[in-house]
């Protein structure tokens, strides 16, 4: 009973405090988050005092911990078409600005950070949080360790996402590229994120295998290299405790070395090691085929892990960056490629003796897309990393069609086929509400990759090309103007490209969706080859009989 | 020893390797949740691929700026820079360039169209002088918009040919700080109540026909005496406008404001007063000179006054 009153009494401070701060706050946008916060402790006052007179809950220590993944299955699937959606939204805007609608509240400026962080960080995020919590329980054989922490862990991502979403809309950034929340928003992230290694290594020690599986070797280099990226870059100084504004500890070109360093390690660790992890349980799992080959898997860990902290530079090629900084950027990045691939080869070579799955089982068909596409955009990365290849490409589309190959197909893809395995594990459905939906989706969404990746490329090289091209006379032949007119029928093909995607997405709501409220549907399965058993023997000549 | 808190969970047999029977390789002996490893060994061909790379940086380092050092960084084999590679290439361009230049600052303007080759590329460096500084209000194409003139057509508010156009490139318009800058001042009739409301619709439908948009009538009759006593010293009594003080031509159909009522009215109530920079304390002279020919090529262009060559032949000749 006195726990209640603590805890009870504890809440109702920190709305009070909230609410303070609100009143006292600097500027409009402060004022905003702080009632936000005040909403989310209201909310978990008024849980405390209804589980008061209920009794308290014992956990089932027969069966995993899969509550708070149910929840991660529900957000990824939410974040992630809100973040598709903003994209068609920023894209239509490049093609027809008059989308601006004339608001800075709807400005290309706040919606493309909205964008990036909802589908790297709300979707990317969520996906992250929920597999990794489902994987290392199930390869370590135990519980989550610290379930409240987990609980607080999922919770408080979500705080962080509103938080950072509303933000943006109201213009409050650091201008930070993948990492614009203001410092009060970090600071929260990092008490988030420490509980979710604690949470996660917890977990680990808590294992029932002798070994710890490579998936979350992937995943332990991504929650710990995060956490220490996130406060390197974050580092900066309020410029009122009690507003939304701050500056960076850091000053030009190293500022923008330690933005690249966190930008370039936030795709290195958050969308590549992360996303192996959930890779190296995803594919042996659905192909049910052991892991390609062990050694492999080792090498390419620590080779990656070693090699993609360095390759940052790249970003700033021909910049006030030092040429030297530049080449070790560079060559970094080549010796990148192979650690890279292996992740593909280890994936897809998974599929040994089981090849023909990737024509009867959609969900198999995904992986192999995502791996592919992570095997282009990581022979893409180095390639364009090298410097006279980046002369052309560098501030072009063609980074942003790098950028969405790897997103869209590898990242997306391997989350979308991940929900697809657990939604009916963790509702404990006997299969998908729809294995044909799964097909649909697949298609949809590979199509629009294709549409959007093609006329990015396109478009990159023809800007780069028209940036550069000088006429026999030694003068610069197009006007800055004439290339941003060049790319119109790019752009309108992005849209399309997205507007698949998204369609694709949609659909996956809807099959995640019946498959959660238990349905399932009548249809013919993906695979039936005809057999015929009377036809199935040899023929006995009719002379002999 | 969890297995015992979970009844009826599958048993994982770590029991060591076995043959995997569709691949014939051995697994490595461990299963987590089902799932094996296979003992395969590295592919060769990754091997050395990444090998390949590692060698490939090695020597890139050594080549090109690299190693950080105390004071500065490794200078590379060829004291390769991304400064120097700019400034080679901009050298390189500027060196083309340079012919046409020398020639171009030696030439007085008027005479560029006696060097046809010249003149095609001053042109050729004005277009792309051009696009870098003028597009922005005049447009990509130099048509220009509302208040922006169209550089296509041959109505000039300032003059056409080579010499007045370079002038008004070096001085700009109504430029702060500039003493040649080109200046007209139209009174703001309305705002200044120099002409009553009734006055200023009589002028407006007066402007309407000798503009040819509409049929005579009372209103455009009384307001051709308020034309005549307020607007023609400027503009001139037929309407069509002097180059001498910038006073546009009220009689074509090109209007930088606008010739419906709305945009006429709006002019004469608050008169307008457009700007534009004076490039010459901006641009070099070449470079402005090149700018002139391409604009007097965009299809407006007027030959060098008739009379000025006509003096400077019979002075010449005289001599």
């Amino acid at each position: 009973m006195h726990a209640i009153f603590y805890k009870s009494a504890g809440w109702f401070l920190a709305v009070l405090l909230m609410l303070t701060a609100a009143g006292v706050a600097a500027d409009s946008g402060f004022a905003v988050h702080m009632l936000i916060l005040a909403t989310a402790a209201a909310i978990m006052l008024v849980v405390t005092l209804r589980r008061s007179d209920q009794p308290p809950v014992v956990a089932d220590l027969s069966h995993y911990d899969d509550e708070v993944i149910r929840w991660g299955v529900i957000a990824t699937v939410f974040w992630g078409v809100v973040g598709l959606l903003a994209g068609v939204a920023i894209a239509s805007q490049l093609a027809w600005p008059l989308l601006n609608l004339h608001s800075e509240f709807t400005s290309f400026g706040r919606l493309r950070p909205l964008h990036t962080s909802a589908v790297i960080f709300a979707f990317g995020g969520n996906a992250l949080i929920a597999t990794s919590f489902y994987i290392v329980q199930r390869t370590c054989r135990a519980r989550l360790a610290f379930p409240t922490l987990a609980r607080f862990v999922f919770w408080g991502y979500q705080l962080f996402i509103v938080l950072a979403a509303t933000g943006y809309i109201m213009g409050v950034t650091e201008a930070r590229e993948y990492a614009e929340p203001e410092w009060y928003v970090d600071i929260w992230l990092t008490i988030v994120w420490v509980s979710y290694l604690a949470v996660y290594v917890g977990t680990i020690l808590r294992r029932s295998e002798p070994h710890i599986y490579v998936a979350n070797w992937f995943y332990l280099a991504f929650i710990i290299t995060v956490a220490m990226l996130h406060l390197v870059n974050n580092l900066s100084m309020p410029v009122s405790l009690v507003g939304s504004k701050s500056y960076s500890a850091f000053a030009g070109v190293q500022d923008a070395l330690v933005q690249w360093w966190y930008g370039h390690n936030a795709v290195g660790f958050f969308l590549t090691a992360g996303f192996l992890g959930m890779m190296y349980y995803f594919v042996p799992k659905q192909a049910e085929r052991p892991v390609y080959s062990y050694r492999l898997s080792i090498l390419h860990f620590w080779s990656l892990i070693f090699l993609y902290i360095w390759a940052g530079p790249h970003h700033l090629h021909y910049t006030a960056l030092p040429d030297w900084a530049q080449t070790l950027g560079m060559v970094f990045s080549i010796m990148l490629w192979m650690p890279s691939w292996g992740g593909m080869i280890n994936g897809l070579m998974t599929l040994n003796g089981a090849w023909d799955k990737i024509r009867t089982d959609p969900i198999i068909r995904m992986m192999v897309l995502a791996l592919a596409f992570y095997g282009m955009s990581t022979f893409e990365g180095p390639m364009m990393s090298i410097k006279s290849v980046n002369s052309l490409s560098h501030y072009t589309n063609w980074t942003i069609g790098h950028v969405h190959s790897g997103a869209l197909g590898w990242n997306g893809m391997i989350t979308f086929s991940a929900l697809y395995f657990m939604t009916p594990r963790l509702w404990n459905r006997t299969r998908l509400y729809s294995l044909r939906l799964v097909n649909w989706h697949f298609w949809l969404a590979t199509l629009g990759i294709v549409l959007y990746t093609a006329s990015m490329w396109v478009a990159g090289i023809t800007q780069g090309l028209m940036w550069r091209e000088y006429g026999k006379d030694g003068y610069l032949v197009y006007a800055f103007v004439e290339v941003v007119a060049a790319m119109h029928p790019y752009y309108i093909m992005r849209v399309a490209g997205g507007l698949m995607y998204l369609s694709g997405s949609l659909v996956m709501v809807w099959n995640i969706g019946m498959t959660i409220a238990g349905k399932l549907r009548a249809e013919a399965p993906m695979s039936s080859p005809a057999h015929d058993p009377a036809r199935d023997r040899p023929l006995t000549p009719v002379a002999a009989a | 020893m969890a297995d015992d808190l979970i009844p009826g969970a599958p048993e994982a047999p770590n029991s060591g390797p076995r043959v995997d029977a569709p691949t014939g390789t051995a697994t490595v002996g461990h299963q987590w949740d089902g799932i094996e490893e296979l003992d395969t060994p590295m592919p060769r061909w990754w091997l050395l691929t990444f090998f390949a790379c590692i060698v490939f940086a090695i020597g890139y380092a050594i080549v090109y700026p690299a190693i950080p050092l105390a004071n500065s960084a490794s200078k590379g084999l060829f004291g390769w820079s991304s400064h120097g590679d700019l400034d080679a290439e901009l050298s390189a361009e500027a060196a083309r360039q340079a012919p046409v230049k020398l020639a171009l600052a030696q030439l007085p303007i008027d005479q560029l169209p006696g060097n046809p080759q010249l003149l095609r590329a001053a042109e050729r460096g004005g277009r792309s002088a051009f696009k870098v500084h003028c597009v922005q209000c005049h447009g990509a194409g130099a048509a220009g918009s509302q208040g922006y003139p169209n550089l296509n057509d041959d109505d000039w508010l300032w003059g056409g040919d080579l010499a007045t156009i370079q002038t008004t490139l070096i001085n700009g318009i109504r430029h702060p700080g500039n003493d040649d800058t080109r200046v007209s001042q139209m009174p703001a009739f309305g705002r200044d109540e120099i002409l009553q409301r009734a006055e200023i619709r009589d002028v407006v439908a007066h402007v309407r026909v000798i503009s040819g948009q509409d049929e005579a009538s009372a209103a455009a009759a009384r307001g051709a005496a308020l034309f005549e006593a307020n607007c023609a010293v400027c503009h001139g009594a037929a309407g069509t406008g002097n180059r001498e003080q910038g006073a546009p031509n009220l009689t074509d159909a090109i209007w930088l404001y606008g010739g419906d009522r709305a945009s006429l009215t709006a002019t004469i109530v608050n008169a307008r007063a457009g700007a534009m920079p004076a490039w010459g304390n901006r641009l070099d002279p070449v470079t402005i000179k090149m700018l002139a020919a391409y604009v007097h090529s965009l299809g407006g262009g007027e030959a060098t006054p008739v009379v000025e060559i006509a003096a400077a032949d019979a002075a010449k000749t005289t001599q």
